[in-house]
């Protein structure tokens, strides 16, 4: 707590300093002059330049997102008042044991790593050869439209994609797809004659709509940095396109998919709302609907030990893409 | 570049699939919100812009938008000043623990929305004791706020930072070489130099805040209902369901040409 109140002191002071930097187009004669004093006084003390500028974000995330997720951990070691449904002030590990021992909640999971990585992996697959395409064979004049197109529904809006996937694979028969005279069912049903419907293979798919840019990019960015000459080289060395595709591309590639897959991988593995439009029924596909569930059980120590799964997932999948270069290519 | 005219024309091929892979479904939502039936099947059926007019009508998606407008710029601009804070601390100064600053600035984007949202509510509902006094932050405008502008402070920063690794270190000398204090080098030369990477940032961050709604629904409270959320109260609601087209295909309309308005910016007008 002592540690808290200290950063918390901290962000007391902050608010001072914001304002000092806001002043600076407003003030008058006076104002001016005390400034010049105070940005020649930082200029001789370097380091009280860098506390300046470092401390108010430093301690936004610090307290607020920092501390939060401590608290979370912590707050999953409370006991559960069974009568009143609240966490008690009686510290145990039950919680946590809990949550680590259930089977069912333990397949879930997996299956949630499973589920973000087979979209990561899509998502790979369809950006690979058209960012190439885009990147190495299109004229000149076409390729910042075709990746502006390809970056432009990303800002779209996650609820209204998700929204739309919901009446791509609609298999109809609802009330909100009553038939009137023709059509009864979604997008694909009409069309194509064939529909995943509301299922973990629309999870899928909708999910790789929804993350596909954030890969697009950083491996498009990759392949534009790479010199057209390496893959001439290859070929003219007598090798094939897979060959030049496996041993020359794609490991020059690996940090942008790494950087890339933050994205795909992440954004996936904690998503609950998704699930819930195109999805029906009762079964869960997604570790987060437990978590949402359990939270509105109520038992929010639970849930918190449940959140610790993604978290730790994600922490230490982090480091990981950071070891691959990953960051360097965001 | 000697690749072979049919694996050119394959991946000429791919390339089309994967457009209309992005833009069918987006086609289909906007189509069905003309429709004269009362349902979102497809085919559509007819033209009509009635329910556009009953969209405009309605209290429920106009509040819905004010608030979250209201949320994301207040938001965007604090995450404006923390990132431009951070990423001018970053550019600018060697010291220890700067990659665990950079770590400190994308977690929050990349831990998953449920893991950050649960974090906050949990945060936010709690009476804090710092001994001296004790406050709980409780929900509403301001709890959305905080939760927003902590995961838009890296749209910001990435912004800032990487204009400031583009532009030349020697812009400053030359600044106080030719009698500029720090103040004038400030106005005169590093805002304008990143004046542009800010507008594209706040556009960033605008549309990230805009859009989010796993932290929101988490950080919001009971009564206060940004659009997403709004979204995703009515979606299944068989009411009117054409009039959740009309609000998606709205904000399609919005925030697509403002994203490539914030691509133009960033790459320096």
């Amino acid at each position: 707590m002592c540690a808290v109140h200290r950063v918390g002191q901290r962000l007391e002071r902050a608010p001072v300093v914001t304002q000092t930097t806001v002043n600076e187009d407003s003030g008058g004669q006076p104002a001016r002059r005390s400034l010049r004093t105070a940005s020649r006084f930082a200029r001789s003390h370097p380091r009280l330049g860098l506390t300046t500028l470092l401390s108010p974000p430093v301690a936004w995330m610090l307290v607020i997102y920092i501390g939060s997720l401590i608290l979370l951990v912590v707050s999953a070691l409370f006991a559960l008042d069974p009568i009143s449904q609240k966490p008690t002030s009686n510290l145990t590990v039950d919680n946590v044991v809990d949550a680590l021992t259930n089977i069912s909640a333990l397949t879930l999971f997996v299956q949630t790593v499973g589920t973000a990585a087979l979209v990561t992996t899509i998502c790979v697959a369809i950006s690979l050869p058209t960012a190439f395409f885009i990147a190495k064979i299109a004229p000149a004049w076409i390729r910042r439209g075709l990746m502006v197109s390809m970056l432009l529904p990303l800002w779209a809006g996650y609820m209204v994609k998700t929204y739309a996937w919901r009446t791509m694979v609609s298999p109809g028969g609802g009330s909100e797809f009553a038939a009137e005279g023709r059509g009864s069912g979604g997008f694909l049903q009409s069309v194509i004659g064939w529909t995943p419907g509301f299922s973990w293979v629309s999870v899928v798919i909708a999910l790789t709509y929804l993350w596909l840019p954030y890969m697009m990019l950083p491996i498009y960015a990759g392949l534009e940095r790479l010199p057209s000459t390496l893959i001439e080289a290859s070929g003219d060395l007598g090798a094939h396109a897979w060959t030049t595709f496996r041993s020359v591309i794609f490991p020059l590639l690996l940090p942008s998919i790494a950087a890339g897959s933050i994205f795909t991988f992440s954004l996936s593995l904690g998503d609950y709302i998704l699930p819930r439009l195109v999805v029906d029924g009762r079964r869960r596909v997604m570790f987060g609907e437990l978590i949402n569930t359990t939270l509105g059980a109520p038992n929010q120590p639970l849930a918190a030990a449940y959140t610790l799964f993604p978290a730790v997932t994600i922490v230490v999948y982090l480091f990981a893409m950071k070891r691959a270069g990953a960051f360097e290519n965001l | 570049m000697n690749t072979g005219r049919t694996s050119r024309i394959a991946l000429g091929l791919w390339t089309l699939g994967t457009v209309l892979f992005l833009y069918v479904p987006l086609f289909v939502v906007a189509r069905i919100s003309f429709t004269t039936s009362n349902s979102i099947s497809w085919p559509a059926t007819g033209w009509t812009v009635s329910w556009w007019k009953e969209a405009w009508v309605t209290e429920g998606p106009r509040q819905a938008l004010i608030r979250s407008c209201i949320v994301a710029l207040t938001a965007t601009g604090i995450a404006l000043v923390l990132g431009t804070f951070a990423a001018f601390a970053m550019q600018r100064f060697v010291f220890f623990g700067k990659n665990a600053v950079s770590f400190l600035m994308v977690l929050p984007i990349s831990l998953p929305g449920i893991v950050t949202g649960l974090a906050l509510q949990n945060t936010f509902s709690r009476t804090i004791d710092l001994g001296l006094f004790s406050f709980r932050i409780g929900f509403g405008f301001h709890s959305l706020v905080v939760a927003h502008a902590t995961f838009c402070v890296v749209v910001a920063y990435n912004n800032v930072i990487a204009r400031l690794r583009r532009s030349s270190p020697f812009l400053l000398e030359a600044s106080a070489d030719l009698g500029a204090d720090g103040t004038q080098t400030f106005r005169y030369v590093t805002f304008p130099l990143i004046r542009s990477a800010l507008a594209a940032g706040g556009i960033l961050a605008f549309a990230l805040s805009f859009d989010e709604i796993i932290v929101t629904t988490f950080t919001a409270g009971s009564g206060y209902l940004t659009l997403p959320q709004w979204i995703f109260a009515n979606f299944a609601r068989p009411k009117k369901p054409v009039v959740v087209n009309v609000v998606a295909t709205f904000v399609m309309a919005v925030s697509v040409p403002l994203a490539y308005l914030a691509q133009r910016l960033s790459d320096g007008e």
